[in-house]
């Protein structure tokens, strides 16, 4: 039964012909439960779109009347910007701090990595709601936030963080920095540790420093990791929900709603079935997009 | 590699002072769920107040939605870890066509968010009379996890070794003995990390069961945790608490099994 003629990759040669309808029978309940709960309501989305429906009542065809409400409608338009926002807080600053941090980690010997590689990721493993309601705490008006800055003399700068319409973003934002930032150094500080130490040493013979050696030979060899850390991240930044909700419900005024927060609220709150669905669908193509993009320049030579 | 004694002790306080910008919050958060609750504790009973989590759990009903939490990341960690196993032994070890095609459209689960699909499920739910379930909320979540669990397991059966199978194989064993009594035992490791993300992303999961249990029957602990946010207004030391206490499962795993956890995140995120 077995088939060793074919041996080109890892798994080809490992695999055995047998009837193909075990296969099949082995992959039906994954298939079943996969298609019933997550796919087919992903098309029936696409579906739900195309009409404008209450949640209850009647419904009618639109044709791609909610596409272009997402276009004209200037609290969807700001939702999407804020998404934006969001990447910035979320992929790009932790992967600047992420390498940085991991470059100087990986270049010389200090103890304790291992604890320190617990203690960044401990944020990834915290319920988004609990890291929610701590922040709260910690950025309301009387809180340890504005303390802090009253203790060390800097009461200009205190304000309510989540009640201020400059600053909530960036506030929401930066817990997100908060959260992403062990994941992103976690995966870099894998991806610097396959370096070879005689790579560094000859970088070192021929008189470069350490920018040089950064640029040179750390970033090139992370590029992967780069990727999948980019990949991660602004996906989590997209599909933000529970800290706003938790935190700011999207205000104040629209300052800080985000796609994920319109949905539910168009969906459940407003009786607008069309437009949320519309907006997950387009969602669902920018993710689809981002992950494409950032695996193409990843992926090239 | 040799660096100076400077580079060394900058990159101790580097590393020293990037831990406390992470454990500060955390800190901050348990510091209060032991303050006094309000101002009479503080004169009473001085700083220390242990007393808030019994209290917190009484008030915020924290029992009952742990239990909730329990009873659906059981089903959800159960039932999506078997489903992922036999697929995941379909696309790892044997050959069939389709198997590329099927491959991909599990993968495309692990990207689709979440608030795409939920929305509709959730009226054709309320058709059946699922909403306000515990299966209601759980079976979008077995959906989800197993897209990402077959992945998980293909990856895991394919290195898994030949030989083995070849021998069980020429001892008579048929697909399914060669799956449960030689596999699975050899595939612990692996397995265990697959329950153990599962069981951690449907502990924290927040927007499904908000959806799927609009009046409240099947309440998580992290909505518990809003909802009492949003109820419980009087001080802040009863909410740290319950933050505390819907926190703690996840993190104690995490402190005992953490190489699980990272390898899992970090390997599960790597694409072939």
């Amino acid at each position: 039964m077995s088939d060793g003629t074919t041996t080109v990759g890892r798994g080809a040669s490992r695999r055995s012909a047998r009837p193909g309808w075990i296969a099949w029978a082995y992959l039906a309940p994954a298939l079943l439960i996969y298609g019933a709960f997550l796919l087919f309501p992903l098309g029936r989305a696409a579906q739900y779109s195309l009409f404008e429906w209450d949640g209850l009542g009647e419904s009618t065809f639109v044709g791609f009347d909610n596409y272009i409400e997402i276009l004209y409608d200037e609290r969807l338009r700001e939702a999407f910007w804020h998404a934006l926002v969001l990447v910035f807080f979320y992929a790009v600053l932790p992967l600047v701090i992420g390498l940085v941090l991991a470059a100087l980690l990986t270049r010389s010997q200090v103890r304790g990595l291992g604890f320190f590689r617990s203690v960044i990721f401990l944020p990834q493993v915290i319920a988004m709601v609990v890291v929610a309601v701590t922040w709260r705490q910690i950025y309301a008006p009387d809180g340890p936030l504005n303390g802090f800055l009253r203790l060390i003399g800097l009461d200009s700068l205190t304000r309510p963080w989540l009640g201020d319409y400059t600053f909530t973003l960036p506030a929401v934002g930066l817990i997100g920095t908060w959260v992403c930032t062990g994941l992103v150094t976690v995966l870099l500080m894998a991806g610097m540790s396959r370096v070879p130490r005689e790579l560094y040493e000859a970088a070192r013979l021929d008189g470069s420093g350490p920018v040089r050696e950064f640029f040179a030979i750390t970033l090139p060899t992370v590029r992967g990791e780069i990727t999948v850390a980019l990949t991660l991240t602004i996906v989590a930044a997209l599909k933000t929900f529970d800290l706003v909700y938790v935190t700011t419900s999207g205000g104040p005024g629209t300052s800080t709603t985000v796609p994920s927060y319109e949905i539910y609220r168009r969906a459940f709150q407003l009786g607008d079935v069309g437009v949320a669905t519309a907006v997950g669908i387009v969602l669902t193509i920018i993710v689809f997009a981002i992950n494409g993009v950032v695996n193409m320049i990843g992926d090239r030579k | 590699m040799k660096v100076s004694p400077i580079e060394r002790g900058a990159n101790y306080l580097v590393l020293i002072g990037f831990a406390l910008v992470v454990l500060g919050p955390i800190g901050v958060i348990v510091t209060m769920a032991f303050g006094p609750k309000d101002a009479s504790a503080a004169r009473e009973g001085g700083a220390f107040h242990p007393e808030n989590f019994p209290e917190a759990w009484e008030i915020g009903r924290f029992g009952q939605y742990m239990l909730t939490s329990v009873v659906v990341a059981t089903i959800v960690v159960v039932v999506s870890v078997l489903c992922s196993i036999l697929a995941g032994y379909a696309l790892g070890t044997m050959r069939f066509r389709g198997a590329t095609l099927v491959f991909y459209v599990f993968l495309l689960g692990i990207m689709v968010p979440t608030e795409a699909f939920i929305v509709p499920l959730y009226f054709d739910l309320r058709v059946l009379g699922l909403t306000n379930t515990v299966w209601g909320v759980a079976l979008p979540q077995i959906a989800m996890s197993i897209a990402f669990g077959t992945y998980w397991m293909r990856t895991y059966f394919r290195t898994s070794s030949l030989a083995l199978i070849e021998a069980a194989r020429l001892d008579g064993a048929n697909s399914m003995r060669i799956l449960w009594q030689v596999l699975v035992p050899i595939g612990r490791p692996a397995i265990l990390t697959l329950v153990l993300l599962v069981f951690m992303w449907t502990w924290n999961e927040f927007l499904i069961p908000l959806v799927m249990s609009p009046n409240g029957a099947v309440r998580t602990a992290p909505l518990g945790l809003a909802f009492f946010q949003g109820q419980y207004t009087q001080g802040t030391a009863l909410l740290a608490a319950g933050a505390v206490m819907v926190a703690l499962p996840v993190v104690l795993l995490y402190v005992f099994l953490q190489r699980h956890f990272i390898k899992g995140m970090i390997e599960g995120a790597v694409r072939e």
